[in-house]
């Protein structure tokens, strides 16, 4: 690892002066550590932030509630209120890593996650996210685990979270501080972006932004939620296909859907076209089935990974239907 | 006088036995290095037997004396551990995880570094009461903080009950993931009694403490941990008598004096 400062923020206002371009925030560290072992990341200072206070939940004006950015994710997770309330997120976080990344694992941390792409980790191979303009890896190699929505030539990679999966099913915003000292608030589909011809770019967080809480809206699918994670292991892994959804039923009728795919594009995956197209109707499997052809129509996979076409619309089925069958 | 001084006034006074010799020998507490002991042969065999033999305190002193100052540390930090109950001033290179701090600067190599990136949970200790993972902790970040490591779990020379029920099921082969399984199981305890949930919970609208964990939610619960030699069906099995404060009934049981004699003679 390379030489680097380190400097415990005891404020925000420590933290955002501290910044520098070539610097880190710290969090739980279960990634950025992890990265700069092994040469990828090479800050020249830390600033760790895990500490500061930001780590209450509460009920926002919206209705909804708020979440600390600098709480660890399973503290998040196991919130009475998140559990009952909004238990398709807490599915979601639980789905992830392992009981001890979770203790570590701040959720400011959790979005800034960044790819599991081999070619990103591995300092000798070709990676334009890494070393932009190296070239992509990936797109003429070992590509099973990567996009098939949203990618462009120079980056085929998948975002590794399945938090913010969960998040993209409920709808969120996100608060950041900025370095002068105000206040942004970025909409959750906003928060992540496509690789395009900036791939080294997974956010469009500027630089020296400091996440601080996550708002959700108000619970609409605390009844019948499901987030279906399917991997080469059954825990202890991240997803080749995970999906988070969300059913409102009134009447035997469907009246708000969530639904969002995580291990296909550079960011959690939203279906806005099939979340629309289940409103108003009957809950069955033949609807199911529609809603997952719809939401697999413009998939356009790869050599290594075009099982993922069929497994994402098997998965939909299936993470619908167990959400539908939950008791209300 | 404790068990402790009685082996200590043993050693000091020459009346080991040949094989009593040994184990010292290995564990560093007599005239010879502490790499003869890393370089063992058969290391945790040795401490497994030793385990059932010697008191805990005798693995605590087992801390062979380690150069105070590295020679070079670069963008130096200074900070105090709190390790099992004492304190630790120690001034680091800002680089220095907390899985380093223990078992290079500390002499607790209780400790394992297995995949030093995340990936399997040998190096799980116990921050605040959460297990979590000293190769992803600098140490920088751990001021203030209660660290307990395997070290830390036995009380007043008694094992905790997880490390009695990893013994008594044989939760281990090569038990080099062990330190890590049992500072896992020992933290799973607890969050069990708040109430915790895992992915694999049927209704997580449904909050109740102290909850009975099925099997499957154990395996959940402790993936975690990576077992290379597959002991994982004695570890549910330490776990779950521990838990559940059942008996279970282990797989394996020592040998008799009679039935060894028999070995022997056949």
């Amino acid at each position: 690892m390379r030489p680097f400062t380190y400097t415990g923020a005891k404020n925000k206002e420590q933290a955002l002066q501290s910044y520098s371009p070539t610097s880190h925030y710290l969090g739980g560290g279960t990634n950025l550590l992890d990265l700069m072992k092994e040469d990828v990341e090479r800050p020249d200072q830390l600033i760790e932030v895990a500490s500061l206070d930001y780590k209450k939940i509460f009920q926002n004006d919206k209705g909804g509630l708020t979440i600390g950015g600098m709480l660890s994710n399973s503290e998040t997770a196991n919130h009475p209120e998140v559990r009952k309330n909004y238990p398709l997120l807490s599915m979601s976080m639980l789905s992830a890593a392992t009981a001890q990344i979770r203790n570590m694992a701040t959720n400011g941390g959790n979005l800034l996650q960044r790819t599991r792409c081999p070619y990103f980790f591995e300092a000798s191979m070709p990676c334009n996210k890494r070393e932009p303009g190296s070239g992509c890896g990936a797109i003429k190699g070992m590509n099973s685990l990567h996009a098939i929505f949203g990618y462009s030539d120079s980056c085929i990679a998948v975002h590794p979270s399945d938090m913010c999966v969960g998040l993209a099913a409920l709808g969120a915003t996100v608060e950041v501080q900025k370095p002068d000292g105000s206040t942004r608030i970025i909409a959750f589909d906003d928060f992540h972006r496509l690789p395009g011809s900036q791939p080294e770019k997974d956010t469009n967080l500027m630089p020296g932004e400091l996440i601080t809480a996550i708002h959700l809206e108000r619970p609409e699918f605390s009844e019948h939620y499901y987030y279906l994670k399917i991997r080469e292991r059954s825990s202890y892994a991240f997803a080749l296909i995970s999906v988070a959804a969300g059913l409102q039923l009134k009447g035997g009728e469907i009246t708000k859907a969530g639904l969002a795919m995580g291990g296909v594009a550079h960011k959690p995956w939203k279906f806005k076209e099939v979340e629309k197209f289940l409103v108003g109707k009957k809950p069955d499997e033949s609807i199911f089935e529609a809603a997952a052809e719809l939401a697999m129509k413009d998939a356009k996979p790869f050599e290594g990974n075009t099982y993922k076409v069929e497994m994402g619309k098997k998965a939909i089925v299936r993470a619908l239907s167990q959400a539908y069958a939950r008791k209300s | 006088m404790t068990e402790m001084e009685v082996w200590n006034n043993k050693r000091e006074l020459g009346n080991l036995s040949e094989d009593e010799r040994k184990i010292f020998d290995q564990l560093g507490l007599n005239e010879s290095s502490r790499r003869k002991f890393l370089k063992g042969i058969s290391a945790t065999s040795l401490s497994v037997w030793a385990a059932t033999y010697f008191p805990p305190e005798v693995f605590a002193s087992a801390a062979a004396a380690l150069p105070d100052n590295p020679i070079k540390l670069v963008n130096e930090v200074k900070v105090n551990l709190r390790i099992n109950e004492s304190v630790k001033s120690l001034n680091l290179d800002s680089r220095t995880t907390l899985l380093d701090a223990l078992r290079e600067r500390l002499a607790l190599t209780g400790t394992k570094k297995g995949c030093d990136h995340g990936q399997c949970g040998a190096c799980t200790v116990l921050v605040d009461g959460k297990r979590k993972l000293s190769c992803l902790t600098l140490a920088a970040s751990c001021e203030g903080k209660e660290i307990t490591t395997i070290e830390g779990l036995a009380e007043n020379g008694e094992l905790h009950a997880i490390q009695k029920a990893f013994l008594e099921h044989d939760g281990f082969q090569c038990g080099y993931c062990t330190p890590g399984q049992i500072c896992s199981s020992v933290a799973l305890l607890e969050e069990a009694k708040r109430g915790e949930a895992s992915y694999v919970t049927d209704d997580l609208r449904e909050i109740t403490k102290d909850l009975t964990l099925s099997e499957e939610e154990i395996r959940e619960r402790m993936s975690g941990n990576i077992c290379r030699c597959g002991a994982y069906n004695n570890i549910v099995q330490a776990f779950k008598e521990v838990h559940s404060s059942d008996d279970e009934m282990p797989t394996w049981e020592f040998a008799t004096p009679e039935q060894m004699e028999n070995a022997k003679s056949s």
